[in-house]
């Protein structure tokens, strides 16, 4: 409790006397960061979540050129990707709530009247539409000779698309997806101008309550850091696990033979 | 050794450009805002007009000086003028001593009430209980911020970028309430088409800590005697009636104060 305390005015000191940075302050409102980076993580989470589920029927209709199917997602994913997701927020917080029919439907109290679901939306529909788009190149790019392969067997094509294609494509996916979940969360930060109090939110709050330029940026930063730290670390795992037959031999003299021609 | 050389090269050269003086011949930046009708707002050609925009110029030439104008985005306003982006900010900005602690300020060049808007017929009740959970919208960064945390801590406070998607959130009915100036909010809202199913609910909100001594021109902290040359230049606006002129344009009364 004490060594707290002297923490706290050590602190306090260094802000006022030393430092052009006010760490006193940043210490005293680290529970509204914490908040706040809990907002981001649960956002850029759900969009993931949901822009997974749905972008892997949208990629499997786009990679067999399902017709009529195909076309219209194609446009849905031209028009997202083709946009900047700011703009994709502002239209659906702002632009939606201007139509009385909107305000006045069954969507608008629960939904749509909420910043925190317009932006939940935004995200999902901006990286369904990515994720549709590289998985879609996954799943062309699972060699021939293994769909032939899992044809000779008598796999029918829900069999070879549950067994042999998607998880082939989900692997070469991943590297390309660590990047996707770091931009959903690089992206997030656009809830903050739709009032949500994510990260960001947080350090522009911080700079608005006591006119401040850094701290509440610096404070984000290092939030989101952390943040993308954690999420390169569970890919590098990931990685490991399911792309470990495609990483170089290491040590190979030292492995014992396991069988003699 | 040689980083070590780098280093005070450097720190040396950054003392020299903070030392460097605002010469009388260079142009004095102004920052100004450009999405706070009729004190300052972007016409579709892209110039900026406004009392404030208005009364910059009246006090530039009252100074003799050659003024130009930097626009900004409210939140980053003070942050700007401290890392010399312009040289004084002219923005409907309260003078508090919040902000006494990272810039001086001029004497007040207009002083006008704060007050709550919600929907007519709103039974809302400005106390903290009343507004327990109410969703109010203000602009981040404002004396209204200060205000409504201090005394409403159990509201929910929504904050905004500019005053307009303040507004536009009060109307489709995402805020219970809204606080801002009041005279801006008539000319921004109140009059307008939009506006025509609110008011004004309670009295002028009064908290001088908070909501400060009228509204005045920031300058950096070591520009006393450009905030005193604003000072002077009011007062002689004030006298030979260009403030007048600019204030009739704007308002049906002098919005001075007292």
């Amino acid at each position: 409790m004490d060594d707290e305390r002297s923490l706290l005015q050590y602190l306090q000191h260094i802000s006022e006397n030393v430092s052009p940075v006010d760490f006193y302050l940043i210490a005293d409102n680290l529970d509204r960061f914490l908040a706040g980076a809990l907002v981001t993580l649960q956002l850029t989470f759900l969009a993931l979540l949901f822009g997974g589920l749905f972008a892997v029927p949208l990629a499997v209709a786009r990679a067999a050129r399902t017709p009529g199917l195909n076309p219209a997602i194609w446009g849905f994913t031209y028009l997202f990707r083709g946009t900047p997701l700011l703009v994709q927020t502002y239209l659906i917080y702002y632009g939606l709530g201007q139509f009385a029919v909107v305000r006045e439907s069954f969507l608008w109290d629960p939904i749509l009247s909420s910043p925190w679901w317009c932006v939940l939306i935004a995200f999902t529909l901006n990286t369904t539409a990515y994720t549709t788009e590289f998985l879609r190149g996954a799943i062309l790019s699972v060699p021939n000779g293994e769909i032939e392969a899992a044809r000779a067997c008598g796999m029918s094509w829900w069999t070879r698309l549950r067994l042999v294609v998607l998880p082939g494509a989900f692997r070469r996916a991943l590297p390309a997806y660590s990047n996707e979940v770091i931009f959903t969360l690089h992206g997030s930060v656009i809830a903050s101008v739709v009032t949500l109090q994510d990260l960001l939110g947080v350090g522009r709050w911080l700079n608005g309550r006591y006119y401040l330029a850094y701290e509440g940026y610096l404070t984000a930063m290092v939030f989101y850091m952390i943040i993308v730290f954690g999420i390169t670390r569970l890919f590098r795992l990931a990685e490991r696990r399911y792309l470990g037959h495609l990483r170089p031999r290491e040590h190979d003299e030292l492995l014992p033979m396991t069988t003699s021609p | 050794m040689i980083i070590r050389k780098l280093v005070t090269l450097c720190i040396a050269g950054a003392l020299t450009l903070s030392g460097a003086h605002v010469f009388a011949a260079e142009p004095l930046r102004i920052g100004v805002e450009g999405a706070y009708p009729p004190f300052s707002k972007k016409e579709a050609d892209g110039s900026l007009s406004g009392f404030d925009i208005e009364i910059a110029e009246a006090l530039c030439k009252q100074m003799g000086r050659e003024c130009s104008l930097v626009e900004q985005e409210w939140d980053g306003m003070i942050p700007a003028l401290i890392a010399r982006k312009f040289d004084a900010i002219i923005a409907s900005m309260s003078i508090t001593d919040d902000r006494r602690k990272k810039v001086a300020f001029s004497e007040k060049y207009y002083a006008t009430p704060t007050r709550f808007i919600a929907r007519k017929g709103s039974d809302l009740e400005l106390t903290a209980s009343g507004l327990e959970g109410k969703k109010i919208g203000l602009l981040r960064g404002t004396t209204y911020q200060c205000f409504v945390e201090k005394h409403f801590p159990d509201a929910d406070i929504m904050l905004y970028n500019t005053q307009e998607d303040v507004y536009a959130d009060l109307v489709t009915g995402r805020l219970d309430a809204q606080v801002s100036n009041s005279i801006q909010a008539m000319d921004g809202l109140l009059n307008t088409e939009a506006g025509k199913d609110f008011a004004f609910i309670g009295d002028d909100l009064d908290d001088e800590a908070c909501l400060g001594e009228g509204i005045g021109i920031a300058v950096r902290k070591n520009d006393m005697a450009l905030a005193d040359e604003f000072s002077a230049a009011i007062l002689a606006i004030r006298e030979n009636g260009a403030y007048q002129a600019v204030n009739d344009k704007y308002f049906a009364i002098d919005i001075y104060g007292n």
